[in-house]
């Protein structure tokens, strides 16, 4: 107990202070992970809408594949992220490793499945909804998605937010491929890990304490942004 | 303060252009832990102009990074695994900076009786006799290998109930210990620099078994020709110099000296 | 309006699921003006076969033709369901959305949307978010969505089935102007009263066959079948 009290003190004490080392540690955390939530939100919202809308024969299969990929274990994702990017593996050559170049590509493998899947299970039921009228209207699968995209796009912008909670609280895959390097790839969870392992909890607490408030921040400026619950019927 | 991090993060996209050179060096987590690099880093930068990038890893983590490829040079303190390396091809050689030494911690009370012990395999002994829990890095590291090489030499196979494998750096496993009230092997500058000793205290020391050097070894250019070799030469030579003994033997923690220099001139 | 799509020909037309026969064998001809009633009782395969008609069903027995290519005539159509699909958008984006579809600039298909609304009675409602209207309001903001691209033929299944009087009557009232405005319109409703009200000739099914047809004097003053006598005079029918 006393480790949180003196962990929020801290906490407190370090961002009132705008301490130069937290800046640049939470700076880089938004880099990478909103970066990579944007990343897989171009690549998994719209996957997942069109996997809502079409029908082909390996359907149930690739949504069951989808499902299950939202529970790859990170630090695997990392271990063959590293390999890939490795000097001595097939993408060394691009001088990728130990970059956080590599620690977005590696969150976006692991977030952009929760996003897809999350979008296609809302764009599923507003299709349920749209079929017929869609369908009498005469719109092409094109129009179809579109129209799907933007009246589901409150439940899109959650997919999105739960890719990025992902991203922003993880730390095995980046560590790895990231090297936690001090100022260059060292980010607030990976900072976490290194003063836990240091026995320094108050820091490790107090950076937490910074991470979940920043995690609460994005998603109410987001919110706030796109006007949600602003005239909610109940 | 929001602004000024975007700002910040924005000017972090672009690539450094500063003159200064960069390398990637890969040490071991007892190394970081000591605090000794925060000394050594800025000097090494002031004098050399060289950046070096540290990767905190275990031992094994460290020589593999440096057969890949993926950094310029390793420090590690596991002398059979260096050989090995360097036989291997992987280092062009092998050089002896310092050493620091290691000491068992434990309960404050000793219930093993582990402190009046005459050497360490015999402490280690001990506390195997006693079935007194026993917290091993269990990761092929410098540390894990030394503390093997001591139950050899006690005779004793470490299994049981009582031996707690964590496969962990060394301030991990530290902090488990400290959460079990366990016995552990350490190197001194990890503990004094540990922020969480608990009920913990140190129990024996003084064996020249538990000499712990550490070495330099350059990854070999030969293998991977983008492998930053004058910069691993010419912070070699930095970290053999009177400047790094004066840094090196200078850096005291609650007053104790940690780690004893001793490069040899080539 | 000289019709570019009708007739519309049924022939041998039969819906099966799951095996068991839902609607037909079907064979009709739909063509001139004004507005065909479909009556029958629950279950006789009213909205089957007015989604059959307009390609809601994918027919594998039998076949559905129109005068013209399929593209014209899917453009040409529209559909009112019985429960009114709502978008979830403001009702001005609603009605404006058919004509999003065909290429309209935003801004002339926004101006033409309130017009049409003004034309049901929503025009106080035109910046409301769809969902907060009343199932009455739903539907004629339905039904003027589904008027605003002048289609040559629309279908209406049912429309005021969940519907109070009020709503009834100006729904009645859309839909006769739209039949004086030249729009060829096929609708299905189990209110005999509103049949009589409204139909021009009329289409009885009877467990999923066509079993009687005829124009509205035909029907109602010359009934042929017993289940139609019995239909429009509101008995169970054996």
């Amino acid at each position: 107990m006393n480790d949180i009290l003196r962990g929020l003190a801290e906490a407190g004490q370090l961002v009132v202070t705008a301490d130069a080392d937290l800046v640049e540690i939470t700076a880089r955390s938004l880099q990478v992970s909103l970066g990579a939530t944007i990343i897989a939100s171009a690549i998994g919202l719209p996957f997942g809408a069109w996997l809502a809308v079409n029908r082909f024969r390996m359907r149930r299969t690739v949504i069951a594949l989808l499902n299950a990929l939202m529970g790859l274990p990170p630090v695997v994702v990392g271990l063959i992220v590293y390999v890939l990017f490795s000097r001595s593996g097939p993408l060394g050559v691009f001088g990728l490793l130990f970059t956080p170049t590599v620690m977005v590509i590696a969150q976006v493998i692991i977030i952009t499945p929760i996003i897809a899947s999350i979008a296609h299970q809302a764009i599923r039921e507003l299709w349920a909804d749209y079929h017929d009228l869609l369908i009498s209207l005469n719109t092409t699968r094109g129009q179809r998605i579109k129209a799907l995209l933007w009246d589901g796009r409150r439940a899109l912008l959650t997919a999105s937010l739960a890719g990025f909670g992902r991203a922003i609280g993880e730390v095995g895959a980046i560590m790895i491929v990231g090297g936690n390097i001090d100022h260059a790839t060292r980010v607030l969870t990976t900072a976490i890990a290194l003063e836990t392992g240091k026995g320094d909890f108050a820091l490790a607490l107090a950076l937490g304490f910074v991470l979940i408030a920043l995690a609460i921040a994005v998603n109410l400026a987001l919110h706030m942004l796109t006007r949600t619950e602003k005239d909610s019927r109940w | 303060m929001k602004l000024g991090a975007m700002l910040l993060s924005l000017s972090l996209l672009t690539p450094a252009a500063v003159g200064a050179e960069e390398m990637k060096m890969a040490v071991t987590t007892s190394f970081a832990n000591s605090g000794l690099a925060e000394v050594l880093l800025p000097q090494i930068e002031a004098d050399t102009g060289i950046t070096v990038q540290l990767l905190i890893v275990g031992t094994g983590q460290a020589l593999k990074l440096g057969e890949a490829g993926d950094v310029d040079a390793v420090l590690v303190h596991a002398r059979a695994a260096e050989e090995a390396f360097v036989a291997a091809g992987h280092a062009t050689h092998r050089r002896e900076i310092m050493y620091n030494d290691f000491i068992i911690v434990g309960p404050s009370e000793d219930p093993a009786k582990a402190g009046a012990a005459e050497t360490a395999a015999a402490s280690l002994a001990a506390i195997a006799q006693a079935e007194a829990t026993f917290v091993s890095r269990g990761d092929d590291s410098g540390t894990h290998k030394t503390e093997m090489a001591l139950w050899n030499a006690a005779g004793v196979e470490p299994v049981g109930d009582w031996y707690k494998a964590v496969g962990a750096g060394m301030g991990a496993a530290l902090n488990t210990a400290s959460g079990l009230n366990a016995y552990i092997l350490s190197d001194r500058a990890s503990w004094l620099n540990f922020g969480n000793k608990g009920a913990l205290a140190l129990v024996f020391e003084g064996d020249p078994a538990l000499f712990n050097q550490y070495a330099y070894l350059p990854v070999n250019p030969a293998n991977h020709p983008h492998v930053k070799a004058s910069a691993a030469a010419t912070l070699e030579t930095w970290l053999t110099s009177d400047t790094a003994k004066a840094l090196i033997e200078g850096y005291t923690i609650d007053g104790q000296r940690l780690f004893t220099f001793n490069a040899v001139p080539q | 309006m000289v019709s570019t799509i009708l007739p519309l020909k049924l022939e041998n037309v039969e819906l099966r699921r799951g095996g068991r026969r839902i609607l037909g064998p079907i064979s009709l001809n739909l063509s001139g003006q004004g507005i065909t009633i479909i009556m029958g009782p629950n279950g006789s395969g009213k909205t089957s076969l007015l989604r059959a008609m307009h390609g809601l069903e994918r027919v594998r027995r039998g076949k559905v033709s129109w005068q013209s290519d399929i593209q014209t005539a899917r453009a040409q159509q529209a559909f009112v369901f019985q429960t009114p699909i709502v978008m979830r958008r403001r009702v001005v984006d609603c009605i404006a959305y058919p004509l999003l579809l065909t290429g309209a600039a935003r801004s002339v298909a926004r101006k033409a949307a309130v017009e049409q609304a003004a034309s049901v009675g929503l025009l106080d409602s035109v910046d409301l978010p769809a969902e907060v209207l009343s199932g009455g309001e739903k539907q004629k903001m339905a039904l003027a969505r589904a008027l605003i691209r002048r289609p040559e033929v629309l279908f209406l299944d049912e429309p005021c089935a969940n519907l109070d009087t009020k709503s009834m009557a100006e729904i009645e009232a859309i839909l006769t102007a739209a039949r004086d405005a030249g729009t060829r319109i096929v609708m299905s409703t189990h209110n005999v009263g509103q049949a009589r009200r409204l139909a021009d000739d009329v289409l009885f099914l009877w467990d999923g066959y066509l079993h009687e047809q005829g124009t509205k004097a035909q029907f109602f003053t010359a009934t042929q079948t017993a289940e139609a006598k019995a239909h429009i005079n509101g008995d169970l029918i054996p």
